[in-house]
C-alpha cells in the first residue's frame, strides 16, 4: 500500500499542498470557483514553520491510531484503503480525537461542531497536496520503494541523511 | 505527417503541429514542454495574491480564509492585488511606450539631418498628423514639420506640467476628453482625493505607478486602479499611437495589399532571415538591403536562389503591413521556425523574444542576432543597432546570413507546406480609403444592421490555450452573426493563417457582413498591425464616435484578448475600457483573489467609463456574450 510520505528538507514552504487540498475538497474542484465557495472549503493538510525549515503536515494514518479508540461515536473508522476516515454524520464534535492527536492535524470544520481531516483524496489516484508540490517534498509511494531510493542516494552521495 | 494526439491538444495551427511532430521526433524542448515542467504553478500568484514589494515579504493572502489576511505592513488581499495589476499595466504602457520614443527620436534626426539613413517615407501622413497636433504645413519644409511633430512626442514623454498629452488631446474624440475629465472630477469628488485620469506625461504616469505602488504608499485599490487606467490611456492614445503615426510618417502608412502566411514561407533554397520582436527601424532596413542587387548577387554566389526575409510577431507585422513581406507565425512558432533548420540567421530587437532561442540555435546552423541595448540574450551574437549606422547593421545582418547558408544542412531541413493568401494593411487610413473616403460607408452598414456591430481581437499567444483555437473560433463565430472583426498583433497572424483575411472567407459571415464586405471586396477579418497598432483601432473608433456625435461607449464595440500572456495586453485591455470598450479576456488574469478588485473592473468601470472586463473561457460563449452587448448598445442607440 502506497503511503504518503514527507521530505521535510525539501519543503520551500510555498503552501501549495495546502491551496490544492482546499481544491480537492471544494465542490467546483477549481481554485477560481474554490475561493467563491460559502462556506469555504478547508484543507487538511499544513505547512508548519519554526522559522528555520519547513514540514507539511497532514494525517499519518497510525496503526494504533489514538484517535480512533478516542472516538466515542464511530464517526472516524478505517476504511478499506486503510485510511482513517470520518463519515462526518455521525461526528458529535467531542473533540476527542482533536485532544489525543499525537500531530495536531484534526481540525475543527468551518461553522460546524464537527471534526475536518485529511482522508487521502478517496477520488484521486494522488493525493491532491502530492500532485501540486512543486520539489517533490511530499511523496506518494510504497514504504519499501522509498526506502531503496533513499538508501540509493545515500550511496551515490546525493544526499546525507 | 502522422501527428500525436497529444501534439494536437497543443496547436490547430497544421505547420506548427508538423514542426512540434518534428521537435517530438529530435527531442527538442519548446515552450510546451517548458511549461508543462512548470507545473503546478502557485495558486496564490494565480490569484494575484502574493505581494514581494517589500523585503518583509513574500506575503500572502490566504483565499481559503484559514491563515493570514493581511501581509505584514496590513495590505489586504484587494490592496495587493491591484498594486500586481497596475504594476503590470506599467510594464506593459512602458514597453509600447518606450517602443514609441525610438521613431519619435529618429524623427527628429532626420528632421535635422543628423540622420541620413532614413527618409520621410509619407508625405501625407505627416501633414495628417500636423494637422492633428495643430502644427502648420502652409509652405513650410516637411522637415520643419517632421521637426515639430517629433518635439510634441517627445515632450509627451517627458514634460512635467499638469496639461494633458497633446497626442490625447489631438486623437482623442471629444467625448471621450470630456467624459475623462468628468470622470476625475467625480472620483475626486466622491473620495474628498484627488484623482486623475487624463495623462500627464507618458513616462510620468508609470513613474507614478511605480511611486505609489512602492511600500507604504498607495493602498486604496480605486485610487490604485484610476492609476492604472491614466498610465494605460498614455499608452494607448499616447505611447502605442506615437509609435504608429510617427512609423507611418517614416516607413509608409499600409495600404491593403496581398500577402502570405505561415511556416511554409521560409524557403528551401533561398536564405531565409526571420525578423522577430517589434520594432521596424531596423527591419525596415533588412528588409531594403536584403533586395537589393548586390545582397542578391551574393547569395548566389553561396549557392542560394535568393534572399527570402519573413516576419515573426509583431516585427513581422510591421513590415508586412508595409511591404507585404511575408510572416512566418505568432509568438508559439518562433522556436518552431528555428526548428525547421532553413533559416540561416533570426534578427531580434525587443519584446515577446523567448530567451530560450539562443540555445535552441546552438543545435541548428542558425545565428541568433540580438540588436538592441535594452534586450541582451546569453548565447546570442549581439550586433549593436544604432539608428545613425542603419545602413551598415543592416549589411552586416545581411551578409552574416547569406555566408551562412554555406552551413545549412539541407538533409536536416523541414518546412510544413503549409500557407494561407491573406488581404492584410487594414490602417484607417486604408479602410476609410476602401469605403471611398469617408467612415459613412460603414456607419450607414451598421446603422442598417447589415454590419452589428466590431470586435477588436488582439494580443499574444499563451500555451495554457490550445495555441490559434480561441483566436479562430472567437473570429469565426462573430462573422457568422455579422459582426466585423478587426484586430492586431498575434491574433491577426493566426486568422491570416487561417484563411480568415481572404476576401472569399466573407462566404463564412452572416448575409448581412458578407454583402457589405463583397461590395466593398474586403475580408471579414481585417489585420491592423502590431500591437502598438491597437492605436488604429483606438483612432478607428474615435472617427466612428465623432462622425455619430457620440461617445464611443455608445457604439456596438467590443475588445477581446482571448490568449493574452503579456503586461501590454493588461496595457491594451485597460485603455481600452477606459476608452469605453469593454473587454473580453482569457485566461483569467490574476485578480480573482480580490472581491472590491474584481467588482471595481467587472461592473464599477462598465457605469464609470463605458467599458469594463468579462472573462470567459469558451469562445462560442464568448461570441455570444458579444453579441449580447452588441444588440445592447444597439438599442440604446436607436438602430
Amino acid at each position: 500500500m502506497k503511503e504518503l510520505l514527507i521530505r521535510p528538507e525539501l519543503c520551500l514552504g510555498c503552501r501549495s499542498c495546502e491551496l490544492a487540498c482546499a481544491v480537492e475538497h471544494s465542490r467546483g474542484k477549481t481554485l477560481l470557483s474554490a475561493i467563491r465557495e460559502n462556506p469555504l472549503p478547508q484543507y487538511r493538510v499544513h505547512v508548519v514553520t519554526d522559522g528555520r525549515g519547513f514540514l507539511p503536515l497532514q494525517c499519518r494514518n497510525c496503526e494504533d491510531a489514538p484517535c480512533l479508540t478516542a472516538c466515542l461515536t464511530g464517526a472516524l473508522h478505517r476504511d478499506a484503503r486503510g485510511v482513517v476516515t470520518c463519515t462526518t454524520e455521525l461526528c458529535v464534535g467531542c473533540w476527542m480525537c482533536i485532544m489525543v492527536c499525537p500531530f495536531g492535524i484534526i481540525t475543527q470544520k468551518h461553522e460546524e461542531r464537527r471534526i475536518s481531516k485529511c482522508d487521502r483524496c478517496p477520488d484521486r489516484e494522488e493525493p491532491a497536496c502530492v500532485n501540486a508540490c512543486p520539489v517533490g517534498a511530499l511523496i506518494y509511494a510504497e514504504i519499501d520503494d522509498q526506502a531503496r531510493l533513499q538508501r540509493q542516494q545515500v550511496l551515490a552521495g546525493l544526499r546525507t541523511l | 505527417m502522422n501527428i500525436d494526439e497529444k501534439i494536437k491538444a497543443k496547436s490547430v495551427d497544421p505547420a506548427s503541429r508538423e514542426m512540434l511532430q518534428v521537435a517530438a521526433d529530435q527531442n527538442i524542448e519548446t515552450v510546451w514542454e517548458r511549461l508543462e515542467k512548470q507545473q503546478p504553478q502557485c495558486g496564490f500568484g494565480e490569484l494575484g495574491l502574493c505581494c514581494r514589494i517589500c523585503a518583509m515579504g513574500p506575503c500572502r493572502i490566504d483565499p481559503f480564509g484559514e491563515g493570514a489576511q493581511k501581509g505584514a505592513c496590513g495590505a489586504g488581499a484587494d490592496t495587493i492585488i491591484a498594486r500586481n495589476l497596475i504594476r503590470m499595466i506599467a510594464g506593459g504602457a512602458a514597453a509600447h511606450s518606450d517602443h514609441g520614443r525610438r521613431p519619435a527620436l529618429l524623427l527628429k534626426d532626420v528632421a535635422s539631418g543628423k540622420n541620413k539613413n532614413y527618409e520621410l517615407v509619407d508625405v501625407e501622413k505627416l501633414k495628417a498628423v500636423a494637422a492633428r497636433l495643430g502644427i502648420a504645413c502652409k509652405g513650410r519644409k516637411k522637415t520643419a514639420i517632421a521637426a515639430d511633430i517629433a518635439d510634441i512626442a517627445l515632450n509627451d514623454f517627458g514634460k512635467q506640467d499638469e496639461e494633458t498629452l497633446a497626442f490625447v488631446k489631438a486623437y482623442a474624440p471629444v467625448k471621450r476628453l470630456a467624459r475623462w475629465q468628468k470622470i476625475a472630477t467625480d472620483l475626486s469628488a466622491a473620495t474628498e482625493k484627488t484623482i486623475g485620469i487624463l495623462p500627464r506625461g507618458i513616462d510620468r504616469e508609470i513613474v507614478d505607478i511605480m511611486h505609489r505602488t512602492h511600500f507604504g504608499v498607495d493602498h486604496d485599490p480605486l485610487s490604485l486602479i484610476a492609476q492604472g487606467v491614466r498610465a494605460s490611456i498614455g499608452d494607448g492614445w499616447g505611447g502605442s499611437l506615437i509609435a504608429t503615426e510617427i512609423q507611418d510618417i517614416l516607413f509608409g502608412t499600409p495600404k491593403i495589399r496581398e500577402a502570405t502566411a505561415n511556416l511554409g514561407v521560409l524557403s528551401k533554397d533561398q536564405v531565409n532571415i526571420v525578423v522577430h520582436g517589434h520594432e521596424p527601424i531596423l527591419s525596415e532596413k533588412i528588409v531594403e538591403i536584403a533586395s537589393s542587387k548586390v545582397m542578391e548577387k551574393l547569395a548566389r554566389k553561396h549557392g542560394a536562389q535568393g534572399i527570402n526575409v519573413v516576419g515573426m510577431c509583431c516585427t513581422g507585422n510591421e513590415v508586412l503591413m508595409r511591404h507585404g513581406i511575408p510572416i512566418a507565425g505568432n509568438e508559439l512558432q518562433q522556436e518552431l521556425a528555428i526548428i525547421t533548420g532553413a533559416v540561416e540567421l533570426m534578427s531580434v530587437d525587443v519584446q515577446c523574444i523567448f530567451p530560450a532561442l539562443a540555445e535552441l540555435c546552438k543545435c541548428y546552423h542558425t545565428h541568433f542576432v540580438a540588436t538592441s541595448d535594452q534586450a541582451g540574450f546569453p548565447g546570442a551574437t549581439h550586433i549593436q543597432f544604432e539608428e545613425t549606422e542603419a545602413d551598415q547593421c543592416a549589411k552586416k545582418i545581411v551578409t552574416m546570413a547569406i555566408e551562412n547558408y554555406d552551413n545549412r544542412n539541407h538533409d536536416r531541413v523541414y518546412i510544413p507546406e503549409i500557407t494561407n493568401s491573406a488581404m492584410v494593411g487594414f490602417s484607417v487610413e486604408a479602410i476609410l480609403d476602401a469605403l471611398g473616403g469617408t467612415p459613412e460607408p460603414l456607419l450607414d452598414a451598421i446603422k442598417s444592421g447589415a454590419i452589428k456591430g466590431v470586435v477588436g481581437i488582439v494580443g499574444c499567444n499563451n500555451p495554457k490555450v490550445t495555441h490559434d483555437f480561441y483566436h479562430i473560433e472567437l473570429a469565426k463565430a462573430l462573422i457568422a452573426k455579422d459582426i466585423l472583426v478587426i484586430g492586431t498583433g498575434c491574433w491577426a497572424i493566426a486568422a491570416a493563417k487561417a484563411g480568415l483575411m481572404q476576401t472569399e472567407t466573407a462566404k463564412d459571415a452572416g448575409p448581412g457582413l458578407r454583402a457589405v464586405c463583397e461590395a466593398l471586396k474586403i475580408p471579414p477579418c481585417l489585420h491592423m498591425g502590431s500591437c502598438v497598432d491597437c492605436s488604429r483601432m483606438l483612432v478607428l473608433a474615435g472617427a466612428l464616435a465623432d462622425a455619430l456625435g457620440v461617445d464611443i461607449d455608445d457604439l456596438p464595440l467590443v475588445g477581446s484578448a482571448p490568449e493574452w500572456l503579456t503586461e501590454k495586453a493588461v496595457s491594451i485591455g485597460t485603455f481600452f475600457v477606459a476608452s469605453g470598450v469593454p473587454v473580453h479576456l482569457w485566461p483569467m488574469p490574476p485578480i480573482a483573489g480580490g472581491d472590491q478588485v474584481m467588482e471595481i473592473l467587472t461592473k464599477t468601470a462598465g457605469e464609470v467609463f463605458g467599458g469594463y472586463f468579462f472573462v470567459e473561457e469558451d469562445p462560442l460563449k464568448a461570441a455570444d456574450e458579444m453579441e449580447k452587448i452588441i444588440n445592447k448598445k444597439r438599442q440604446a442607440l436607436g438602430i
